[in-house]
């Protein structure tokens, strides 16, 4: 038996999470087979055929995975599942959605974020927004696991050399659903799950324009822009900001929280990463128990003066 | 139009769940339960749409002992019109919740469904695409926009790039996201009248659906924790330790 990998791409290059998911698979001990779903997408199956560690990649390519629909996906790895008693997802969007489409269709019960593989059985994941650490054991023959990303490292994106199987797309005309549009956020920032540095503002950031202060400080850096759960709730920034349990999970070198308390449902989203830096006014902050170097003051004044020093 | 909403009683999400003394499972006595934030955003989401006289009726349905009755009858005080309580004892996995929902779905014949993304307890994010499979509905999950019109749903979903549109035929399941909504409080009067409406109850097993638990539960720990560090007392202090101590900037 075999593990399948779902590759995540946006068309023009493979998602690092899918690098974490290769990797996380390795520890499964089996040939690892990356599943493209793309129009005929040739960079991204240049690039999963050089990830280091993949036997083959299995390319569905038709027009309709220009954008990609969840019945469409689960029907490529319905084709293909004899094959394979491992089906890995990242625990992004398009994994959450995708995976236990497929997984409910083979009578599996998924296991979802995990952080750990102990053996081919038994998987650590976060519960209760991180509270709690599980140790779940799967009495089943197959499983569907979705990848905390964060917790693994990035398997080698080059180095490999896998053969590329033409496959045959199953047909999904009668589905009910179709795609109408995308509103992607146009930023000229790093992405925020793969940044080397992460800088998020919080309800202490007031409004949505203070944003701008953090925008200046990232240029300087380098850096993705994140936001905690109240500044998004606070409509001050999109959702696609938001790191947290109910939202993005990042593990960069450095973390700079900016206005943020530090609620626990927060803390599950970066509290992995290297460098946390707090920087907030109240010293009784939560944030500042996880921070390795914190700042009590106000964020108005420390943000201009950080920016200027960097 | 009918609309079905599954609904699940959860830990009160202000409390911090701990594990238990033998590290065998969370410790819940003595904690505050509440229907799921996201299944309120549901709720609300159905009521908005019944408002606007696009639903006639609202069906909420929960899975577990006598305790989930509460929640249903918020669900009710909210504002939907029936209530079902799938009865059992055991803790029932998100394939089996979606394989129950089938069930009830089979009966009820709804023509939206709609639900949580996500239990803020078992972290899972299965159910509604489960459910969907199973059914051979289409999904949009992680919803913040739906928009009923005449035989179509259209969905915008909170996606990783940004914010994407789907348009499902129904009967469909939509899964919440956080800014779908603001789910409202009940009136005192609504919480009295909700003491009125439909429940019924109905045994888990007479739906034919064997619950296994497929996957078990070893071990349940709190994470490590990170140590507290250093506080600086001037922007210049911060600049110099992130340079030459941590050496990341």
């Amino acid at each position: 038996m075999r593990t399948l990998v779902i590759a995540e791409h946006n068309g023009n290059s493979l998602s690092a999470a899918t690098l974490s998911v290769v990797e996380a698979a390795k520890k499964l001990g089996r040939d690892i087979d990356l599943l493209v779903a793309s129009n005929s997408c040739e960079s991204v199956l240049e690039a999963a055929k050089s990830v280091e560690g993949v036997s083959k990649v299995l390319n569905f390519s038709h027009e309709k995975f220009k954008n990609e629909v969840a019945e469409d996906v689960a029907a490529c790895v319905m084709s293909v599942s004899n094959d394979y008693d491992f089906f890995l997802a990242s625990s992004s969007t398009s994994g959450k959605n995708n995976l236990p489409r497929a997984a409910a269709m083979l009578d599996i019960q998924q296991i979802s974020e995990v952080t750990d593989i102990i053996d081919e059985k038994t998987f650590k994941k976060p519960i209760y927004a991180g509270s709690c650490i599980a140790t779940v054991q799967s009495t089943q023959a197959k499983n569907a696991i979705t990848i905390r990303t964060t917790s693994f490292d990035k398997a080698n994106e080059n180095g490999g050399s896998a053969a590329v199987e033409d496959m045959s797309v199953p047909e999904t005309e009668s589905r009910k659903s179709g795609f109408v549009k995308n509103e992607l956020t146009v930023s000229d920032r790093p992405e925020l799950t793969s940044a080397d540095i992460v800088i998020s503002g919080g309800r202490g950031m007031q409004n949505g324009e203070n944003f701008a202060l953090l925008e200046a400080v990232a240029g300087k850096l380098n850096a993705a822009v994140g936001a905690s759960r109240a500044a998004v709730d606070s409509g001050f920034v999109p959702n696609d900001y938001q790191v947290g349990q109910t939202g993005k999970s990042v593990a960069p070198n450095l973390y700079i929280a900016v206005g943020i308390s530090g609620a626990i449902q927060h803390l599950a989203g970066m509290k992995d990463s290297k460098t946390i830096v707090a920087i907030n006014k109240d010293e009784e902050a939560p944030i500042f128990k996880v921070a390795d170097y914190g700042l009590v003051g106000d964020l108005f004044e420390a943000l201009p003066e950080l920016e200027s020093k960097l | 139009m009918k609309i079905l909403i599954p609904i699940k009683r959860v830990n009160d999400y202000n409390v911090k769940v701990r594990p238990n003394q033998g590290n065998t499972d969370v410790d819940l006595s003595n904690v505050k339960m509440a229907m799921n934030p996201f299944c309120e955003i549901a709720v609300e989401e159905a009521i908005r749409l019944k408002e606007a006289g696009k639903a006639d009726e609202i069906v909420v349905v929960t899975i577990g002992d006598d305790k989930h009755q509460e929640q249903l009858r918020t669900a009710l005080a909210l504002g939907a019109d029936r209530a079902i309580l799938v009865k059992t004892d055991n803790s029932v996995q998100p394939l089996d919740v979606a394989k129950v929902l089938v069930k009830v779905y089979e009966s009820e014949s709804p023509d939206l469904v709609i639900m949580g993304k996500v239990g803020i307890d078992g972290d899972h994010n299965q159910t509604g695409q489960m459910f969907a499979a199973l059914t051979g509905l289409p999904q949009a999950t992680f919803a913040s926009e739906i928009n009923v019109d005449g035989s179509k749903v259209e969905v915008t979903r909170e996606i990783d790039g940004g914010l994407e549109t789907l348009s499902a035929e129904m009967p469909a399941v939509v899964t919440t996201d956080l800014r779908l909504n603001e789910p409202r409080y009940a009136s005192l009067p609504n919480i009295m009248k909700a003491k009125r409406k439909p429940l019924e109850e109905m045994d888990i097993e007479s739906l034919g659906v064997v619950v296994e638990q497929k996957v078990t539960t070893l071990k349940v720990e709190s994470p490590p924790e990170r140590q507290e560090g250093v506080k600086v007392e001037t922007v210049d202090q911060l600049v110099d330790k992130l340079k030459n101590e941590a050496k990341v900037i």
